[in-house]
């Protein structure tokens, strides 16, 4: 770290540190992940208890299968028989280890045979596509068209009482469902760049296949092996239970259900040994399918453990509640708006004490890297958080009231008609399943109530505020009939409906090709003289800031670090880090020279240091940057800056 | 093949798809024309529909060529089997754009980085962990990556890794497309730093593609600018920035955000009086005959919509295909 | 719309003939003598082998499978080789007992599947919990264990259904819909599961799509959103899961008929197989066959028509 003296921006640190971030979570072998789940340890125990009883019943056992014990016959549990017994006094335990050894093999050739058949036919197919990929599509359509039961019976009328035959025949007709899953996971694998860059390196088809599909397509298959195993063991009891594969008074679970079910008035208590250690069992395989497909996702990703439920995307909320401070003349006012997402263990704050305001018929620019916290703060004003994450401290004040107390269906109305918002991916803004002008009718009656007449003219009128050329035409369109920079103009149409008095415009431009956002940012400038009404718009895209807002406010991991006017910002920036981002950026650079750059990363949610969030990346950062936490600073001319050292950076000629 | 000679040449390209329409073609590149010298860069830049991400898949063998050629270090590759790409893989490599897609999720960094090497027979475990640390440390990144998956790493440290894999055979000429599109701007700073010292310490040539002209300006020699999939303009790439040859190499030059406001309010004022903004068709439709950029030129005459533009030499050696060159520039304003 | 009916017919029609060839030659490769069957065991070889010639047991596979596809062109699918019924005869009269079941079954489970799983996706918390467990309960008992559990509750214990058999609509509707009820419930238990599951992971899917958020962003109610919007875009994987659903029902009717002692087809399929009654297996095979393809060409139809992108193109 340096201290006192001024250095220059460190031009040749392109060195990273591979932080311990994601520590604890170095690298996880799938196993270990599945020791941690204590679902996975119940089900994986209890099935191997289950399948060990089986494989070693002839020790285990108490009773040969089919010792009689007729005096004690038709018992319930007692001690000389655990589970009781049936109509000839066998013992149920013994019997049920014993059919163990039945089923068990017969699961295991009806998973293998899936396995062995839908592996290599699903990356084939999916591989190579083509005829091949259609002619397997044909196939499996044709199979799963086949009611699987009526096959399986037509193959035991030709072996009669052969489980082996019965249990190939189903992992034969569950395996197109397998191999359409398989498929279905390869394609997108396929045309990973990661693929392309391995055919350019000359890598052959079969290794690629291999090194790069298999290892993907291998997590499923092991997740998709325990359903079916669940799936193969219903089967091959069902089919016992109809008699068709065992012996009579073979020991076999389907069968002693049977009977159980026929001695149902005499002792109903032998219904339960049967069917639910077969429930058990089912439900043990399935359990576990599901604890190995989190497992599998988790070995993979960055952070461990899911971010877990938190509230449904419409679920109501209470927010928390507080002051109503006087009347103003702001229209939009954040005070100290913290939000947070819920963790398993704890709340990790994404926004941290945020406070800033929107006057009427002002345009204002969040920016921020990834990870800052814009498109969240936008989000929180709109009451459209994702799932896991909330507002724990804070006001919102907009146009004199204090929104955030406000219960949900009040707010509702809020929505449309005192603002708006624009997204950043056009292409998926607008619901695919209606035409244009369905959805924007459906808000223009919602606001304004009008017949079928006046609703049409009001979207034309709409579609022509937004210097649309053709607006009939596109009325009766679909979204994926127009392009990325039509679609835009459609969905800030829609934002508009309602006569909003402020419009949050998250990415608006980002998606889109840098012709089309010249025209978008401009239209955005045109409405705003128009309409008078104020734009909140969040970026990464200082360009854009400096064509359309009237003041900037930048974010840093979770807190305003700088906010002025627009020129003052862009002219002199009171901020290392503004001052960072401007100079890093290639159109003010010299070719042949470095870049001057800033070294690091921005800390991750969760694991922000408690004194300056950017002092391990600055270059004038002192001793007391470390200290503690900074405040964020008052300048002249209503200029804010969250650094310590702006005095001393000021007379040092370097702010 | 020492400085200077050219390492990479194409001629008259063309990469034509099936339409959906039976017997449609979709014209994804037509007569492409560039030459590049060993260790010097060449931006192609262009927006969605110009073909650049097509003329990168078309020199590394995955997309169709339907005629034109390539040259590269002198052989001629433009029906290269894909046999034969292994032993042209020592000399050309690619980065793609997509962090999250450049990288095989299920297979560790080590194993991605290394696999140029085993493809070339290079199997010793200490010679493949040895060149494993150098590469990574090339490109700054600590040789205990090599176990981690890739979904552990931030955008930027991910393309880091790519940049390590296509390091590790030693190239001559890498293929970066949009290869910093997708990251934030202190980091794309660092990358373009990284690919420029990798440039002087290894004497690398890039074929660098980007939608972005600040960046391609930073880091090329030469630039192509295509429309459409075809050339509107090639030149030195500081030369055509400043002072461009063709109407659309402006329009993207103008449209190219500025971060300064003044600047930025000014321009605006000045294209007021200039067509309004309306919205562009409802699909792109393409024009097979003229100039593709014509319907949405403001210099376009009735020739521009019949005859296709031919390429007229501009003062610094590149060329321009435009019909109304050199007088539209005189038009301006 | 007719290009997509089209396009299903001409898949389909190779598939019949596929299904029907593969049943024929694979019961023909059946032990057991129809002939020892029908006439029974202390007869002379002479009589089995008049019996067998009069079935035309003896000519060739092939020339028995071209007799066939013929009779099948007339609309005759032959003749039960046990009890000299037609088989068209015997599929039709056992019919309503299966359809009613799985149309019941599919319509019920459908309603409640789709209502749980909108609940729980809108209302997440201990609802979807219990979703969650019951229709993994529901899917992992077998059925038919199930089904003896309900009828000890409430056929012998309660006295308040019947155990068995089934009662003609005609007859007496209560007593129709009360011989349906157990049956009913115990195919439902799984499907309702799968149905919900794949409703709560849709609408899910979709209320987290950036279309939900900019509906919300302009104003519209919760209603409009979950039941125009969001429902109308999941309601493609929903309908894909139902038509499964009712395909699978066919297998589940066998087992749900023997327990419950319903004269459907379910039941008629393992009293053929067990008797080797080689034509009305081959009738089975290709009555389901065609009624899943017909299942399927409701599901593409369906598709069609929530899509716009296959509408239009």
């Amino acid at each position: 770290m340096n201290k006192h003296s001024p250095t220059p921006v460190n031009p040749n640190a392109n060195k990273v540190t591979t932080g311990t971030e994601n520590a604890g979570m170095q690298n996880w072998s799938l196993g270990r992940v599945l020791l941690h789940k204590p679902l996975a340890l119940i089900c994986g125990g209890f099935l191997l208890l289950v399948i060990l009883g089986a494989i070693f019943a002839p020790l285990v056992a108490p009773y040969p299968p089919n010792a009689l014990d007729l005096q004690n016959a038709l018992s319930g549990p007692t001690a000389h028989h655990l589970l009781g017994s049936d109509e000839l006094g066998r013992d149920v335990l013994s019997r049920l280890l014993y059919g163990g050894r039945r089923v068990f093999p017969g699961v295991l050739e009806g998973v293998l045979t899936a396995l062995i058949l839908a592996v290599p036919i699903g990356i084939l197919a999916g591989y190579f596509g083509g005829i091949l990929d259609r002619l397997v599509g044909a196939i499996t359509d044709a199979l799963l068209s086949i009611p699987t039961i009526i096959l399986v019976l037509v193959v035991i009328a030709i072996f009669p009482k052969n489980s082996h035959a019965a249990m190939i025949t189903f992992g034969t007709l569950v395996s197109p469902g397998l191999i359409r899953i398989i498929r279905g996971e390869t394609l997108p694998l396929k045309d990973a760049d990661f693929v392309s860059a391995a055919r350019v390196t000359g890598v052959s088809d079969l290794q690629i296949m291999i090194r790069h599909i298999l290892p993907g397509v291998i997590r499923i298959v092991i997740v998709q092996g325990s359903f079916i195993a669940a799936s193969a063991l219903g089967y091959m009891v069902a089919l016992g239970y109809l008699g068709l594969i065992a012996s009579s008074g073979e020991a076999e679970w389907g069968q002693m259900v049977a009977s159980a079910g026929a001695l149902l008035n005499r002792q109903p208590w032998l219904l339960v040994p049967s069917g639910g250690l077969i429930g058990l069992i089912v439900l043990a395989f399935t359990l576990f399918g599901n604890a190995l497909r989190d497992a599998s996702a988790e070995t993979i990703a960055a952070t461990p453990g899911p971010v877990s439920r938190g509230s449904s995307p419409l679920e109501r909320t209470a927010q928390p509640q507080g002051f109503s401070p006087g009347p103003s003349n702001k229209l939009l006012s954040l005070i100290n708006l913290s939000v947070a997402f819920s963790s398993r263990s704890r709340d990790i704050l994404a926004v941290d004490n945020i406070s800033f305001d929107v006057n009427p018929s002002e345009i204002v620019g969040l920016v921020g890297e990834s990870g800052a916290g814009k498109s969240i703060t936008s989000l929180a004003i709109l009451r459209l958080l994702p799932n896991a994450a909330r507002i724990v401290n804070g006001q919102i004040m907009f146009d004199g009231r204090n929104i955030t107390g406000m219960n949900d269906s009040e707010f509702d109305r809020l929505r449309g008609s005192s603002f708006g918002l624009v997204s950043q991916e056009p292409g998926t803004s607008l619901d695919p399943a209606f035409t244009v002008g369905s959805q924007l009718g459906e808000l223009v009656h919602l606001h304004d109530g009008v017949n079928r007449k006046g609703s049409r003219s009001r979207c034309l009128d709409l579609l022509n505020q937004v210097r649309i050329r053709k607006p009939e035409q596109l009325l009766t369109m679909y979204p994926h009939e127009i392009s990325g920079g039509m679609a835009q103009r459609v969905a800030i149409a829609m934002a508009l409906a309602g006569r909003p008095k402020l419009l949050i415009a998250d990415e608006p431009t980002s998606a889109l090709d840098v012709t089309v956002q010249k025209e978008i940012l401009a239209l955005l400038r045109q409405l705003q003289l128009e309409t008078k009404m104020s734009v909140l718009i969040v970026t990464h895209n200082f360009g854009a800031v400096a064509d359309l807002c009237d003041r900037v406010i930048v974010l840093y991991a979770g807190q305003i670090f700088e906010e002025a006017n627009v020129f003052e910002l862009f002219d002199r920036p009171l901020n290392p880090y503004t001052k960072g981002l401007l100079l890093a950026n290639p159109s003010n650079a010299q070719p042949g020279q470095p870049l001057p750059i800033i070294p690091g990363r921005i800390p991750s949610i969760g694991s922000w240091p408690t004194n300056c969030r950017f002092a391990e990346r600055c270059p004038y950062a002192a001793d007391e940057c470390l200290a503690g936490p900074i405040p964020l600073l008052a300048l002249e001319s209503e200029r804010k800056s969250r650094c310590i050292r702006v005095d001393d950076l000021r007379k040092e000629g370097i702010l | 093949m020492s400085e200077g000679e050219r390492l990479l040449e194409v001629r008259g390209l063309a990469v034509y798809y099936h339409g959906r329409r039976r017997g449609s073609v979709i014209k994804a590149l037509d007569c492409i024309d560039l030459s590049l010298e060993s260790g010097t860069a060449i931006g192609v830049v262009g927006e969605s529909g110009s073909g650049k991400s097509t003329l990168a898949k078309a020199i590394l063998g995955l997309a169709p060529i339907h005629s034109g050629s390539i040259k590269l270090a002198g052989k001629d590759i433009t029906s290269l089997k894909q046999r034969s790409r292994r032993e042209l893989s020592r000399i050309l490599q690619v980065v793609f754009q997509d962090p999250s897609s450049s990288l095989n999720p299920y297979i560790t960094v080590g194993t991605t980085i290394e696999e140029p090497l085993r493809v070339h027979g290079i199997n010793n475990r200490e010679e493949l962990n040895q060149r494993i640390a150098k590469a990574l440390d090339q490109v700054g990144l600590s040789p205990d990556v090599v176990n981690r998956y890739p979904g552990q790493f931030s955008g930027g440290q991910k393309q880091r890794i790519a940049i390590a894999r296509a390091l590790i055979i030693n190239p001559q000429l890498i293929i970066c497309d949009e290869v910093v599109s997708a990251l934030d701007l202190s980091i794309q700073a660092q990358i373009l730093n990284l690919l420029a010292d990798l440039q002087k310490s290894f004497q690398l040539s890039y074929l660098f593609i980007s939608h972005d002209i600040a960046v391609v300006r930073y880091i090329s020699n030469q630039i192509l600018v295509l429309y459409q999939g075809r050339v509107m303009e090639s030149g030195t790439a500081a030369v055509v920035i400043k002072n461009p040859c063709h109407p659309y190499t402006r329009e993207l030059i103008a449209s190219s955000p500025i971060t300064n406001p003044r600047a930025q309010r000014k321009q605006r004022d000045e294209r007021q009086w200039e067509r309004p903004s309306g919205g562009t068709s409802f699909t792109e439709e393409f024009n097979e005959n003229g100039c593709p950029f014509a319907p949405r030129c403001q210099f376009a005459i009735d020739i521009c919509t019949i005859e296709r533009p031919p390429l007229k030499f501009t003062d610094d050696g590149g060329f321009t295909a435009c019909h109304r060159y050199p007088e539209w520039q005189a038009l301006q304003k | 719309m007719l290009k997509i009916i089209g396009r299903r017919l001409l898949v389909s029609l190779p598939l019949v003939l596929i299904v029907s060839m593969l049943s024929f030659f694979l019961v023909l490769l059946t032990h057991g003598d129809p002939a020892v069957v029908i006439l029974g065991m202390n007869h002379t070889p002479a009589e089995y082998e008049a019996v067998r010639e009069k079935l035309g047991l003896n000519e060739p596979a092939l020339t028995r499978y071209e007799h066939w596809l013929e009779d099948l062109g007339r609309g005759d699918l032959g003749v039960s080789i046990f009890n000299s019924e037609p088989v068209l005869k015997i599929l039709k009269g056992r019919s309503g007992v299966t359809f009613s079941l799985i149309i019941v079954t599919t319509i019920f489970s459908s309603f409640v599947g789709i209502g749980l799983g909108i609940a729980s996706a809108v209302r997440r918390g201990l609802l979807a919990r219990i979703v969650d467990v019951t229709s993994l309960l529901g899917m992992a008992l077998p059925n038919f264990w199930v089904a003896l559990v309900l009828i000890a509750i409430f056929s012998v214990s309660l006295r308040f259904l019947p155990a068995i058999g089934y009662v003609q609509p005609g007859t007496s509707l209560s007593g129709w819909l009360k011989s349906l009820v157990l049956p009913v419930i115990v195919l439902s238990a799984p499907a309702i599961g799968i149905i919900g599951q794949q409703t709560r992971s849709s609408m899910l899917e979709v209320l987290d799509s950036p279309y939900i958020r900019t509906l919300r962003a302009g104003g519209l109610g919760r209603s409009s959103i979950i039941y125009r919007h969001a429902l109308r875009n999941a309601a493609i994987s929903i309908i894909t899961i139902v038509g499964l659903t009712f395909v699978s029902l066919l297998s589940g009717t066998v087992i749900a008929e023997t327990v419950f002692a319903l004269p459907g087809l379910g039941g008629l399929a393992v009293q053929a197989t067990s008797q080797h009654d080689l034509p009305v297996i081959q009738g089975l095979v290709l009555y389901f066959t065609v009624i899943v393809i017909i299942v399927n060409l409701i599901v593409d139809v369906v598709y069609a028509w929530l899509n716009p992108r296959i509408r239009i193109s």
